[in-house]
């Protein structure tokens, strides 16, 4: 059996800058980017080439860093070195700009919205987590601001199906949040990398999460009963190292096909599958496919579509997006 | 800095400079591929203005040709630099100019890796993780503030 990555398509997304991060919509149809020249671009499908269908300039003042979809599709969320975070809503083909989230110190590193829609979490390098309530008015309010890391807090993510929010920091830590009467705790504090934790996610049951770092490796945490019925019990149960050559920036598991997908300093985008035969205490991944430059300069990110399975795209600090297909040829 | 502010490190020592490099016939010869080299890199730095002193990084020691590794073939710069003193508070800043003056002037193609000589700084391990962080980098430069004050460092004028 043999795995490959082919290129479909590259696109220069946001040329003579940096393209910091995509985000697939939820039916897998538009692609958002965003970059250092402070804009975001929207891509779209067009017979078999993707092409740029908008482009979401002045709704901040300077880098935009991530973008995220609502769940319904009709909403994206921009957050920004500016240290606010946009919210644009889709008409037909165009975006408007709705509203405009405040009250991070400085530079807004994450933004994402909870499975419900409901609930929108950005992050910052004030070391805050800040969760958000929407209502059916299209109003957003903040309803917890959590000091729970020692340092800049670089990515948020929600579970797939529960109401439980993970967050990565530069204090090598992660930290897990649930509501309680009406406030939002920090649960659990993973330990366990040795340098900044870039990015997260969870698996599509949600019982697992994968994280990755500026060590070099991609860890595999799984949720465990815990004895005192309270805390959150999240356990290390795998660590891939050895196969990234610098910081690895960002990973991504497959809802559709359980793949790992990590974005890397080195240049490289790396696709990693999971062998179902070993015992789920201690899981065992194995590298499936590789491109070793997959970039000119560092990969930034990567993301699966959520509709078609092995189809990714990656960005980087070359300006670039690139569109992938992960075959398994048995 | 001005003369109203106490200087860190009052007298430092003076270190003389580099002549200037020697080139050799087949760095001459067009038609011969030359690697970029350990000096090249060092001459990229070297002139860096000192944030506090009106002398450059070579002349205060801070920068040597012996910490600037280059590995041509894998595209990897690797450069140590030397606070004058273990507690010298510019050394961030100092770092911030060697790695945004190596940023400027090589290919895309290179990995550039700038961290304090070992054991010669009190906070070298959170200065290093602060300049290895690209998004922490990327932010501070889109300071205006912050990025004149780094300009003024690569400027040539001492």
């Amino acid at each position: 059996m043999k795995e490959a990555l082919s290129l479909v398509q590259r696109l220069s997304a946001h040329p003579d800058s940096r393209c910091w991060f995509v985000s697939w919509n939820p039916n897998g149809t538009l692609l958002a980017s965003c970059g250092g020249d402070k804009a975001i671009r929207i891509w779209g499908r067009e017979g078999d080439s993707w092409i740029c269908k908008s482009v979401l300039q002045d709704g901040h003042q300077r880098t935009v860093r991530k973008v995220a979809w609502s769940p319904c599709g009709n909403y994206l969320a921009s957050a920004s070195f500016d240290a606010t975070t946009c919210i644009w809503k889709k008409k037909n083909d165009d975006f408007e700009s709705l509203t405009v989230l405040e009250g991070h110190e400085n530079e807004v590193k994450c933004v994402t919205w909870a499975p419900s829609g409901n609930l929108l979490a950005t992050c910052s390098r004030d070391k805050s987590v800040w969760v958000w309530e929407v209502d059916e008015e299209d109003e957003y309010e903040c309803v917890t601001v959590v000091n729970s890391h020692t340092q800049d807090v670089k990515h948020v993510v929600w579970h797939p199906n529960q109401e439980l929010l993970a967050s990565a920091s530069y204090d090598n830590n992660i930290c897990i949040y649930k509501e309680e009467d009406d406030d939002w705790e920090c649960r659990a504090t993973l330990q366990g990398h040795t340098s900044t934790v870039w990015s997260l996610c969870f698996d599509a049951t949600g019982k697992r999460m994968a994280s990755c770092s500026d060590d070099r490796t991609v860890k595999i945490w799984k949720e465990y009963p815990s004895e005192s019925g309270q805390d959150l019990s999240w356990k290390c149960v795998c660590t891939l190292s050895g196969y990234h050559g610098r910081t690895v920036y960002d990973i991504d598991w497959c809802r559709l096909t359980g793949a790992l997908v990590t974005a890397c300093g080195d240049d490289a985008v790396r696709v990693f599958k999971e062998d179902e035969t070993a015992n789920p205490d201690e899981p065992v991944f194995s590298l499936a496919a590789q491109v070793t430059k997959a970039h000119n300069q560092d990969v930034n990110c990567v993301t699966w579509n959520p509709k078609e399975a092995g189809l990714l795209a990656s960005c980087s600090d070359d300006g670039e997006i690139a569109i992938w297909r992960f075959q398994e040829e048995d | 800095m001005s003369g109203g502010t106490r200087l860190e490190n009052a007298n430092p020592v003076i270190f003389q400079r580099s002549g200037e490099r020697l080139l050799t016939a087949s760095e001459e010869d067009e038609d011969v591929h030359d690697p970029i080299d350990d000096r090249e890199i060092f001459d990229m730095i070297r002139s860096i203005n000192d944030p506090e002193h009106p002398l450059s990084l070579e002349e205060l020691n801070v920068v040597e040709q012996v910490r600037v590794k280059v590995n041509d073939a894998e595209s990897t710069v690797g450069v140590e630099f030397t606070p004058t003193i273990p507690h010298c508070s510019m050394a961030t800043l100092i770092g911030l100019s060697i790695k945004v003056k190596l940023l400027r002037s090589l290919p895309n193609r290179f990995k550039i890796d700038v961290h304090i000589t070992p054991g010669t700084h009190a906070s070298e391990e959170a200065v290093n993780k602060q300049l290895a962080d690209k998004e922490r980098v990327a932010a501070a430069l889109e300071n205006s503030s912050l990025l004149e004050v780094v300009n003024q460092c690569l400027s040539r004028s001492i």
